[in-house]
């Protein structure tokens, strides 16, 4: 097939493009969006924090696939390495030797790497779907509430302040046993929540619905925010006059528009509610073992400070490297999105 | 502002048939925005009388200009007409349905028949929205074409407004403030409206563009047969623009007339006002220069207007019956209306008032037993045969 030239030079020239003297090649076709993802791979330290981020992540997703192909045994009890008391592992640093990289846990001598890397799994696993339950409630609360004056915002608005002031921790360990129960009794019987019988899963369930249930509030007051000041701008008169629904409007015109800072929020988000599972791990509400997660490996390993400090150290390592290392990867995002703030 | 793009305008045809039958007759439009007190009751304190009592009518196809200072109700008005707001109370009759209390549901079909190029080409467009998918929102949401050719025909748009088809996956941002505008204008086109309302449509652009983005709103009009309220206070723009134009001042109209009629011999004070602080492109030509005539004082709150006429405050022949009664909307030319008791051209405007037979009062504007009941003049829009002849002081006819 052959081009006709004078036909490829009619179509596409725009004279007006001339006229009003527009540069248009040095942004061409580069949305907010990419401006913001060039400004945060400028960034050293961001790219460096998303580079370990990612190996985090991907560790946690390869963990489970490495247990089910057999090379990885979190749950292998080794009573021969550990020592005459039958706790400590044998030979100092807790018996850290070419087949167990980061030594053995005292008492039952399993692998602790391989249940450090499991434990990310389900460590991460809560805090991401904490997180995007926090983010969905705070964002469709932030947006209604920001859109509707009135009535409907004054009720988000003392349901936040109600939310913010309750005593988080009080609640958690009060309701944990019933709610526990309940999630496995009660809603397991709901024809497709039996998984909920299973202990680990609905006290997993009940972690991420505290979090997520104290969470949202900071996320719809920064979206309410935003829609306040979003409600007045033109577009979305134009939108109103073309006869968009409530739904359009929230979801098609504003959302768009507020998703930066909540984008920010989500990777600020992630690495507070891993510290979170930990404290909750402390106070003893978390997935117990064998199952396990970061908060109760290192609530384990705080007895041994003395007797085994490797073992307490390396856990509390871990999880503090995880949360910098998140924390950096937002704090770049929201540098990123939004120039003007300083750091 | 300055007359540049004045010069560049293409020329517009000099008929000042007012004729064609209406597509929107407004009567007795009221706005009042509530203003509440801070704090926890937020009770209503008074109101903002952005609009009140305005009546004009838009003709198929042609255009009527709403010129007036900031403040004077203007885009409350455009923003009535398109039922972005419920208005108080008034009659807002589009295509023969009166449209000024219809529910959203209701409104929803006529939404495609009314449309609005907004003042702000920064702001009327979303950030993060191409521009198909803005051009393309109007046949998303009122389902009028299939979704696979709502590309070509946004590219068909893009043309029209005489931009690049293939631009349609980029964002605004990419592109000039004229270029945007030309945005705007293609997704108000996207329905085919037969109304548009055009909210200052190039006073937030560069000068030098300006002249172009009307040229195509003037292209737009004669092709699709649009008919157009063009706001603005450039009035050297909605002369060119519209064949009709009101002035309006602190949300009412002062005086309304055929273009030529208005220009060559306004007969309110603040139309003449407005006009001397225009350089005239014509009279330049000729060597003479317009008297400048200022106006004293600042615009009043529109919470709380001065009594009588509106104008009162700042206008250089006020007289005690100003205060006291408000001049009426008075037809004194076949396609010319004015609400002053002394109306006339500068310089000659009569020493007593003319309104007072009519109102029933004295000349100081006191209620007059002697003099009458009050007769009952026409208020509504559009202009009768019979009107106020000025030299005779009787109602008559040509
Ligand atoms: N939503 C609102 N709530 C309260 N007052 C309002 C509202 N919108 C407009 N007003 C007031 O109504 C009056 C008329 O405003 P409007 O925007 O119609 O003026 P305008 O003629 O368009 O002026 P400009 O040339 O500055 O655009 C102003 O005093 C304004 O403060
Ligand atoms: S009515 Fe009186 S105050 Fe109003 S414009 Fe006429 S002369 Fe001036
Ligand atoms: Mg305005």
């Amino acid at each position: 097939m052959t081009l006709n030239v004078s036909e490829l030079e009619s179509h596409g020239t725009d004279d007006l493009v001339e006229v009003e003297g527009l540069e248009q090649s040095s942004v061409a076709g580069r949305s907010p969006m990419q401006l913001a993802v060039a400004r945060f791979r400028k960034d050293r330290l961001s790219m460096v924090s998303l580079f370990f981020s990612i190996i985090i992540v991907l560790c946690a997703i390869a963990a489970p696939i490495l247990v089910a192909a057999g090379v990885l045994h979190p749950n292998a009890v080794h009573q021969e390495l550990l020592g005459n008391d039958g706790v400590t592992p044998k030979g100092g640093w807790s018996g850290v030797s070419g087949s167990h990289w980061l030594g053995v846990e005292p008492g039952l001598g399993r692998d602790l790497g391989a249940r450090l890397m499991l434990a990310l799994t389900y460590s991460l696993a809560i805090a991401l779907t904490a997180t995007a339950l926090t983010v969905f409630i705070g964002t469709v609360l932030g947006i209604v509430a920001g859109f509707s004056r009135g009535i409907v915002d004054g009720v988000v608005g003392r349901f936040i302040d109600l939310t913010l002031s309750f005593p988080q921790t009080m609640m958690l360990l009060a309701l944990s046993s019933p709610a526990v129960l309940f999630l496995r009794t009660t809603m397991a019987d709901v024809p497709g929540f039996g998984v909920l019988e299973d202990r680990d899963r609905a006290t997993g369930l009940y972690v991420i619905i505290i979090l997520a249930a104290f969470g949202w509030p900071p996320v719809a007051r920064v979206v309410r925010g935003q829609v306040l000041s979003l409600r007045e701008r033109e577009y979305i008169d134009a939108a109103r006059l073309l006869g968009a629904s409530r739904f359009r409007l929230y979801f098609k015109e504003v959302l768009p528009n507020v998703w930066a800072p909540v984008l920010v929020y989500v990777t600020l988000l992630v690495p507070a509610y891993i510290s979170a599972e930990a404290a909750f791990a402390y106070l003893g509400v978390a997935i117990k073992p064998p199952t396990p997660t970061l908060g109760n490996i290192l609530a384990d390993s705080v007895n041994y400070t003395s007797a085994d400090p490797w073992f307490f150290f390396v856990p509390g390592i871990v999880l503090a490297l995880t949360v910098v290392v998140f924390n950096l990867v937002g704090d770049g995002a929201r540098d990123a999105l939004d120039p003007k703030t300083d750091r | 502002m300055t007359t540049e793009p004045v010069d560049e305008l293409k020329p517009h045809p000099e008929t000042s048939s007012l004729t064609g039958t209406p597509i929107l007759e407004v009567e007795d439009l009221k706005m009042y925005f509530p203003v509440k007190s801070s704090g926890f009751l937020r009770r209503t304190i008074g109101h903002v009388q952005a609009v009140d009592g305005v009546s004009f009518q838009v003709r198929s196809g042609s255009s009527l200009g709403l010129v007036g200072e900031s403040g004077c109700g203007k885009s409350t008005t455009g923003r009535l007409i398109t039922r972005l707001y419920e208005p108080t109370a008034g009659r807002i009759e589009f295509d023969g349905r009166d449209i000024a209390n219809l529910s959203e549901r209701e409104l929803h079909p006529l939404r495609r028949d009314i449309q609005m190029i907004f003042q702000d080409p920064y702001t009327s467009l979303n950030p993060r929205h191409t521009v198909g998918a803005i051009v393309g929102a109007p046949l998303a949401i009122h389902k009028v074409v299939p979704k696979d050719k709502i590309l070509a025909r946004v590219q068909e748009l893009l043309e029209i407004v005489g931009l690049n088809p293939e631009h349609y996956n980029r964002y605004p941002h990419e592109f000039s403030g004229g270029q945007r505008q030309r945005i705007g204008i293609a997704r108000a086109l996207t329905l085919q409206p037969k109304l548009l309302v055009a909210d200052e449509p190039v006073s937030a652009l560069d000068v030098s563009i300006q002249a172009q983005v009307v040229n195509l709103l003037q292209d737009l009009q004669r092709e699709f047969n649009i008919a157009f309220l063009f706001v603005a206070h450039d009035l050297a723009i909605v002369r060119h623009f519209c064949p009709e134009i009101a002035v309006m001042y602190l949300g009412k109209i002062v005086e309304i007339g055929d273009r030529e009629t208005l220009y060559a011999r306004p007969n309110h004070p603040y139309t003449q006002a407005l006009l001397s602080a225009v350089p005239d492109v014509k009279q330049a030509k000729v060597g003479g220069r317009r008297e400048r005539i200022r106006l004293e004082g600042d615009l009043p709150s529109p919470i709380n207007p001065p009594s009588g006429c509106r104008f009162r405050t700042r206008c250089p022949i006020a007289q005690d019956i100003c205060a006291r009664v408000e001049p009426p909307l008075l037809q004194v030319g076949p396609t010319h209306k004015v609400a002053c008791h002394f109306p006339g051209e500068v310089g000659k405007h009569p020493e007593k008032p003319i309104t007072p037979r009519l109102l029933g009062v004295d000349d100081s504007g006191m209620p007059d037993l002697a003099a009458g009941p009050a007769t009952d003049l026409p208020t509504g829009p559009g202009y009768s045969d019979t009107w106020f002849d000025l030299e005779h002081n009787t109602m008559g006819r040509a």
